[in-house]
């Protein structure tokens, strides 16, 4: 019997194991997908980055309620997984809390992982509440509807049931080291779950034993089952926010990179001694490079391991002037339909052997429209706002690049702006030689 | 000149065989708009009281090429960075103060990586350093007292991390300096960046220089301080649609400094 359950511990885990396995492959390929940027430098500031932002949670507590609740389940999660290192090592020797003889240390850590676990159940209680009592307004904007929404909130339910189970788990346990069952060692302290076990009361040793083994079971693969709802959950936060961190931007918040494609053409303009004539050189064949982007293969892979990370938290949307002022434009809604469309791609690559097949659309016009794009101030709110070092302004600047150099299709006014930059040297009609004339006036 | 102020350009003092100890960038606001030219004279008679060499590019001097970068139009930015670059370069130009902060920026963060790289500050900086230097001096009077609030320009403040040099200034006035709700990093922009200075904002609920003078009025102050001709712009409108401009003044940080000064 004991041998049984040990192996289908081991089928459960390799299959759990795996199949996330298999769905981070698919993550790293799509993230590939994108361009390749230089971010290698800068590698100190990188790691002091990811340091401070992802594992210190710096920008969490900008907003204290959220950001002290969301400390709370971020180190009940991160602790409480020493928890789950002992139960896989049980279910896989057919052991009983085999980290028991650390004594008095193993009492001090269960005692803490439970009132960590009741915490988080706290916290859950308050976000669950926060989305769908309270109703805070970035919770419910026109991009949360339907499947966010659902996501955010299975997101809690899955949290809440596992805190329970780990709790019910306890409870049953020390009920049954109270009884001297044979392999239930005497180990563990149970601050919160000691007030469950009365509910045990005057059940017999083979219903505890059967609650304590089902508690056990479904906690652990409740916890494999979450490990794979991430990838299709907004969830994956909680691991990518560690690279995104780490590759996020290192320069200016205001400096905007200068397309190298764009200089050397510019370059070649301004160089006297070019020939204008001259037949073009080695790479002929080589088509010529598209400006701007208007589908997740023109952005870089950063910018797609943005739309991964992003957790659809929405702060950036609140700290928006549009979005504020009622226009269409949400950044977080930028990063979900960037998202949206490098999963269509991926599923698309996935059906037609590894070949990405020409679907006819692009995530610029069938998901984002160009009045969202039009909307942004460029002010960097969204940037400073992100907990997680996300930029979805680049994607917006990317595909204004887009819309002005590919498709000429910039509001006639910026193109009236434009063309007296090129004719008069100023965004407005005034001409370059009267540049002084303010001198003169009183 | 009529106004009484000494302008001198690059191409005088080069002719003259001179190097002035920065070089002003007046930027196209500050040469053309109405409004903001205002401010570009309060910071030069600012320049003259304390004795400042500067001079400015005058004629030579022509559109950053930020609000082209901004609304995607690379080509244009880059065209018009590199004619700057080569006018500033061909001057041997190491220092640049300016009264805009997307000059600022632009010339600051991008013009670098295309051969252009300059000591670039802003003139509340700029300002800030001739005070602590003791080269003009600021003594409360006409301001004392007076409640003052400081709108952060973006591309200033969380573009570039310039938040103190503009609020130094306002204290030393003396002034009561009342903050908005929200200010700093989490400052609400005016609604002129990214180009949109330039074209009508998309459909909405209301303009967004509007929903911030608002932010800026619940603070009940006299002034609103500004340091972009372009915010200044959007914060006056924005006073004006609220009838509030008999009581709320919009000035630029160079403007409190010269008329504390009465310059």
């Amino acid at each position: 019997m004991e041998i049984i359950q040990q192996v289908l511990f081991a089928v459960v885990l390799i299959a759990g194991v795996g199949f996330f396995a298999k769905n981070v492959k698919t993550l790293r390929r799509n993230i590939k997908l994108g361009k390749d940027v230089d971010v290698s430098d800068n590698k100190p500031v990188r790691w002091r980055n990811m340091m401070r932002i992802a594992l210190g949670q710096t920008k969490m507590v900008v907003r204290p309620i959220p950001g002290l609740l969301h400390i709370i389940v971020y180190v009940g999660f991160i602790i409480i997984n020493i928890e789950v290192l002992e139960i896989v090592i049980d279910g896989l020797l057919g052991t009983h809390r085999i980290f028991a003889p650390l004594g008095a240390l193993y009492n001090f850590l269960i005692g803490s992982f439970e009132i960590l676990a009741f915490l988080v159940i706290i916290a859950v209680v308050v976000f669950w509440i926060r989305r769908n009592i309270i109703r805070i307004q970035r919770f419910i904007k026109p991009e949360m509807q339907g499947w966010p929404k659902k996501d955010g909130n299975m997101i809690l339910y899955i949290e809440f049931v596992l805190m329970l189970l780990f709790l019910t788990m306890n409870a049953s346990d020390f009920q049954l080291q109270q009884m001297n069952v044979e392999h239930y060692t005497q180990a563990g302290s149970f601050p919160i779950s000691q007030f469950i076990s009365p509910f045990f009361d005057g059940m017999s040793a083979t219903t505890l034993i059967l609650i304590e083994r089902t508690t056990w079971w479904l906690h652990i693969i409740g916890i494999l089952c979450f490990l794979n709802y991430l990838y299709y959950s907004k969830h994956l936060h909680i691991l990518l926010a560690f690279p995104n961190t780490y590759y996020g931007k290192t320069t200016p918040k205001g400096q905007f990179a200068n397309l190298e494609s764009v200089t050397n053409e510019v370059k070649l303009m301004m160089d006297p001694s070019a020939d204008p004539f001259a037949a073009p050189a080695d790479d002929v064949d080589a088509a010529p490079e598209k400006f701007g982007a208007s589908d997740v293969s023109d952005l870089s892979w950063v910018q797609l391991l943005n739309s991964y990370t992003c957790t659809e938290c929405g702060r950036c949307t609140s700290e928006c002037p549009a979005n504020q002022t009622g226009k269409k434009l949400s950044p977080r809604k930028i990063m979900m339909d960037t998202r949206d469309r490098l999963e269509e791609v991926g599923k698309n690559i996935d059906a037609n052997k590894g070949e990405f097949k020409d679907d006819g659309k692009q995530l610029l016009g069938d998901y984002i429209t160009n009045e969202e794009i039009w909307a942004c101030t460029s002010c960097n709110a969204c940037v400073e706002a992100c907990p997680v070092s996300i930029d979805p302004l680049s994607i917006i600047m990317d595909m204004r690049q887009y819309l002005v150099m590919e498709k000429s299709a910039a509001p006639t006014e910026l193109n009236n702006m434009m063309g007296n930059i090129e004719n008069n040297g100023a965004p407005w009609p005034f001409n370059q030689m009267d540049r002084l004339n303010w001198t003169e006036e009183k | 000149m009529e106004n009484g102020l000494k302008v001198p350009t690059m191409a005088e003092l080069f002719a003259a065989g001179k190097q002035p100890e920065v070089l002003f960038w007046v930027g196209c606001a500050g040469s053309f708009d109405d409004r903001a030219k205002k401010i570009t004279k309060a910071f030069v008679k600012i320049l003259n009281k304390a004795d400042v060499s500067f001079a400015v590019l005058g004629t030579e001097e022509s559109c950053t090429g930020d609000p082209a970068k901004r609304s995607g139009n690379e080509f244009l930015f880059q065209m018009q960075a590199v004619t700057n670059i080569e006018v500033l370069n061909g001057y041997g130009i190491k220092k640049v103060v300016t009264a805009c902060p997307h000059c600022f920026n632009t010339i600051k963060n991008e013009y670098p990586g295309l051969g252009g790289t300059y000591e670039v500050v802003h003139h509340t900086q700029f300002l800030r350093d001739l005070v602590s230097e003791g080269r003009i001096t600021l003594e409360g009077g006409k301001y004392k007292g007076k409640r003052i609030t400081y709108h952060d320009p973006c591309y200033l403040g969380r573009a570039n991390n310039v938040y103190e040099a503009p609020r130094e200034l306002i204290r030393k006035l003396d002034a009561e300096l009342v903050e908005m709700k929200s200010c700093k990093k989490r400052g609400l922009c005016c609604g002129a960046g990214g180009a949109q200075m330039f074209k009508e904002p998309e459909k909405g609920d209301k303009d967004v220089n509007v929903e911030r003078t608002e932010q800026a009025i619940e603070t009940k102050p006299e002034i609103i301080a500004a340091a972009c001709p372009f915010c200044n712009t959007m914060m006056t409108d924005g006073v004006k649609s609220k009838e509030k401009e008999a009581s709320i003044g919009v000035m630029d940080i160079a403007e409190l400094i010269a008329s504390a000064e009465d310059l």
